[in-house]
């Protein structure tokens, strides 16, 4: 696995810079079922294609950032920060 | 000497000699010599000895493709000696023959080994019978490989490389002509462009074929456009766009947008009895001596397939037959002497040319997943068919050099079944070789093609891997990155005797001899201890308060200013991850510590959450800006009151209170809290007045007998406390309740926070298993991570932390135990390495469980 990131802050570093966040999931906004509640922390889609996850510029400016990836060939569509996200 | 008048063109500077060693012997070449270019020029033919039949190996390419030059120079193996420029005083010296280049031992391989070592022979050979395993692994380990990297140069890590990122518009990988022009193009319309090539300079072939002046024309022009040229510098693969290129001490990660492979082409070896003893040479090798070092290969040449190499030769002097017929046999015992045709001629000659035809050099694109067809020129000369000679061979005929494969082997493993390109890899190993193929890959697929009766295209070839040139694993690595903390009272501690001990990335003080002592004095007077590798943030801002609450199962929003908490964070799913404490500044700033180890997940766990909630919040890491230093003991008040300048007093500064004031005149925060269990300051201030600090709190407390004590007398204080060590006491299933920390969850909090719904779930459910202290009257002090045993006597839970207490006068403990038996009291067993032990469970802090030494 090798691509590069574009970090909101910093710019175009090679992926060993961050930390992978994992696919942006929801957070459940009340009380889950136990179901729902095992969904959340123990479930992933895992999709083959086009993904939004976060990314963490750890050997950077240390910010938390979305990305739009495509699992298939890590072409990465876009990064921003959580507010300016798409 | 066999120096030809100068050459047009040569590199070589005749008039600089470097001298250098060659097995202990000197030998002089010239500046620009290659080490193999000198050594033949002086005479030496044979180079190397073989893989597995220890044969003798000679220049083959004179270009770096083949396996035949492999030495060791200055202690590091691997090195070929026909691209390597030759440097005054180097030491080189051969591989893989013992005790000498020219008497080897393991030669004997060749004459009786080959019976033991057919294709496979790795599964076949030295399988049976079983139980002798150990043994053959012993020797087969010892006969394989084929350099030794020297003792000291691996203990001295002198060699180091470093690591360089180029993003660029295109790279070219190869800076023959093509590449150069390519290079040109791209630079001249714009692009950024970066050219990598083999060679010592770029220019290819043009610098052999007497086209020097063109060559250097073109790379003055690529630089005049911009082109970054990095010549010696051999492209390794193609990782995902990510071209890895060595050159020297430096690995450069080149990505790309556009990719142009100008590669070149190879010039593949014939096969044929004896076709690797030292005087046969590719015609694109001998053309190589003669322009670039001036060298003349040979007196008496027999040329195979002329491709316009003999007139090349007769011009160099060279006495030259030109063979009618195919050359079926290579004659000699330590060199060539005569040449057998397949007409029944035998031609005496020092110098056996010969060429296969020229396959392309499509590694690189193929990694990238083109497919790679070859056209033109090439394409012509790649008909050129493996003579059939190898049919008549009865001596050893070579396919795959590296790996010592001969014809003969080949042939026994399509009998075998292994009748295609891949299998026949596997199975024989040809082409993984240092030369990755480039001497074999095609005689291979051609060999298997004429034994199975199918087309080329229907053996295939084996897949595209890296790397493509070989490289020493120390470049890989890179200059090893083993980061090295030290806290700003490391040096002081070191000279007070501290036992220093890696915890984490940190470098932290032990103990300082004297563990149980340091404990005890503790407990008696003052002690003084470095905590600042504890993680420090800050947190700031309206929405602090909040943002805590939801991050942690205890409240607070609702603490003073000045005033400290502690707690213990969890996930959603209820486990325990860290714990520290929480000091309010004012309204909006909270300092909060948490565990040395997870200073740097916690950071990031925070800001992950506060880039989802986007609270109106900042956080800082302070962790390195501050040290923080734990000064306890009942005698630790009098000690502050001298150094500090505020009121220490138990009523002024009451036990879980945080103020500012100075310490030795610095300015601190100063947290009081029973980190040890006994009265206690935890002073944080900047790291800059690390050593100073410490220094006068010491000597303040002379005295009172004050000692620095380390992390091992502090595990036993906390101990006693039975303060629990996350990820010593809890692991990953860990909740609050069960490690016996319910009243740090507040389940009634209106928020919801982190952990909050697996956690209402969990104080429903029953725990299987609780945390609890236990305690042993004699002297034994179970295992940490030794079993206990249910009363039915099955494993139910384990010791987590044991220790000897001085001050106690027993063993103390803390395990996991079956709930049942989670009451002051209850028995419980211990199996720990065969021995069995019976413990008593104790559930409240086995000194001061009231806290009053804390409040005092
Ligand atoms: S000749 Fe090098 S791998 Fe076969
Ligand atoms: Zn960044």
């Amino acid at each position: 696995m090798s691509f590069v990131l574009t970090c909101p802050n910093c710019g175009v570093r090679e992926v060993t810079d961050f930390a992978f966040g994992g696919e942006v999931t929801e957070r459940p906004k009340s009380r889950p079922s136990t179901r729902e509640l095992n969904t959340y922390n123990y479930f992933r889609r895992n999709v083959a294609g086009v993904q939004r996850e976060w990314w963490y510029h750890r050997s950077g400016c240390r910010a938390w950032f979305l990305a739009e990836r495509d699992t298939r060939t890590n072409d990465v569509h876009w990064t921003a920060m959580p507010e300016a996200a798409p | 000497m066999s120096r030809l008048d100068p050459q047009p063109g040569e590199r070589v500077d005749r008039a600089r000699v470097i001298s250098f060693e060659f097995d202990g012997k000197p030998v002089e070449g010239f500046e620009g010599d290659t080490i193999g270019s000198a050594l033949y020029a002086s005479g030496q033919r044979t180079f190397s000895r073989s893989f597995k039949y220890h044969r003798r190996r000679g220049l083959l390419c004179c270009a770096g493709q083949c396996p035949n030059c492999l030495v060791a120079v200055d202690g590091a193996p691997g090195v070929r000696a026909c691209t390597e420029p030759v440097r005054e005083g180097m030491r080189v010296e051969h591989m893989n023959a013992s005790p000498s280049l020219d008497f080897d031992l393991m030669a004997v391989t060749d004459r009786v080994g080959s019976r033991f070592t057919p294709p496979g022979f790795y599964y076949k050979t030295f399988i049976r019978p079983r139980r002798l395993w150990p043994l053959y692994e012993k020797v087969l380990r010892n006969a394989a490989g084929l350099g030794r990297l020297a003792r000291a140069a691996r203990e001295e890590r002198e060699w180091r490389t470093e690591y360089r990122r180029r993003h660029c518009d295109v790279l070219v990988v190869g800076g023959g002509e093509a590449g150069l022009t390519a290079a040109i193009e791209a630079a001249e319309s714009g692009a950024d462009v970066v050219l990598v090539d083999e060679g010592l300079e770029p220019g290819g072939w043009l610098l052999v074929d007497g086209s020097v002046e063109r060559a250097r024309e073109l790379a003055e022009r690529a630089r005049a456009a911009g082109v970054e040229i990095l010549s010696n510098a051999p492209a390794l693969g193609y990782f995902d766009g990510l071209v890895p290129v060595w050159q020297g001490s430096t690995l450069h990660q080149i990505r790309a947008r556009r990719h142009i492979f100008a590669t070149g082409s190879l010039e593949q070896p014939l096969v044929f009895e004896n076709n690797d003893l030292p005087g046969v040479m590719l015609s694109t090798g001998a053309r190589r001596l003669i322009a670039l070092y001036g060298v003349k290969p040979g007196r008496k040449a027999v040329v195979a397939n002329d491709n316009g190499v003999a007139d090349v030769l007769r011009a160099a002097g060279v006495d030259v037959h030109v063979a009618e017929a195919d050359v079926v046999k290579a004659k000699g015992r330590r060199t060539v002497t005569a040449a057998v045709l397949s007409n029944g001629e035998t031609i005496d000659c020092d110098l056996l040319v010969v060429s296969g035809g020229f396959e392309p050099a499509n590694s690189l694109v193929r990694q990238a997943g083109a497919n790679a067809e070859a056209v033109g020129e090439v394409a012509a000369s790649a008909q050129c068919p493996v003579p059939s000679a190898h049919r008549e061979a009865r001596g050893k005929a070579f396919v795959c050099y590296c790996e010592d494969v001969t014809a003969k082997d080949f042939k026994l493993s399509v009998a075998e079944g292994y009748d295609s390109a891949e299998l026949s890899k596997r199975y024989t190993t040809t082409t993984m070789g240092p030369c990755q193929g480039r001497m074999c890959g095609a005689a291979a697929s051609r060999l298997i093609a004429e034994e199975t009766g199918q087309s080329l295209e229907g053996v295939g070839t084996t897949t595209a891997r890296p790397p493509w040139s070989t490289v020493p694993l120390g470049a890989l690595a890179g200059r090893p990155f083993e980061p090295a903390k030290r806290t700003p009272v490391h040096g002081r501690q070191r000279e007070q005797g501290a036992n220093m001990l890696w915890a984490g990335d940190w470098r932290r003080a032990y103990d300082y001899g004297d563990p149980q002592g340091e404990a005890l004095s503790v407990h008696e007077s003052a002690g003084l201890i470095d905590v600042s590798t504890l993680g420090k943030l800050i947190v700031r801002g309206p929405d602090a308060g909040e943002f805590l609450d939801r991050l942690y199962p205890n409240r607070f929003s609702n603490l003073g200013p000045g005033r400290v908490r502690y707690g213990v964070l969890t996930s959603d799913a209820g486990r325990i991850t860290d714990d520290g404490t929480v000091c309010r500044l004012d309204d909006d700033t909270f300092y909060v510590t948490t565990t040395s180890s997870g200073a740097g997940a916690v950071e990031q766990w925070f800001a992950w959450w506060l880039a989802d909630w986007r609270m109106d919040v900042t956080l800082t890491d302070v962790t390195q800006g501050l040290a923080a230093i734990n000064l306890a003991g009942p005698r630790a008040r009098e000690i502050m009151s001298r150094v500090c300048d505020i009121d220490v007093s138990a009523s002024a500064f009451p036990y879980l209170d945080g103020q500012r004031g100075r310490v030795a005149g610095v300015p601190s925060l100063i947290l009081r809290i029973g980190f040890v269990g006994e009265l206690g300051y935890e002073i944080h201030f900047p790291s800059a007045y690390g050593e100073d600090v410490w220094n006068r709190i010491l000597e303040a407390g002379a005295d009172h007998a004050i000692r620095p004590f380390g992390l091992e007398p502090q595990r036993i204080l906390r101990l006693q406390k039975m303060h629990i060590l996350v990820g010593q006491d809890t692991d990953s299933e860990s909740n609050p309740y069960g490690a016996a920390m319910p009243w740090i969850v507040k389940l009634d909090k209106e928020e919801d926070f982190i952990g909050k719904w697996a956690l209402e779930r969990a104080v429903q459910q029953p725990q299987e298993t609780a945390l609890v202290g236990f305690t042993l009257p004699n002297g034994d002090v179970p295992t940490e991570g030794a079993v206990v045993l249910n009363p039915d006597g099955g494993p139910m839970g384990q010791v987590t932390s044991a220790r000897h207490s001085r001050q106690l006068g027993r063993t103390i403990g803390m395990a996991w135990v079956p709930a049942a038996l989670a009451e002051d009291g209850a028995g419980i067993v211990i199996s720990d390495e065969g021995r069995t032990l019976d413990a008593e469970v104790v559930t409240r802090p086995f000194f001061d469980p009231d806290g009053e030494v804390l409040r005092s």
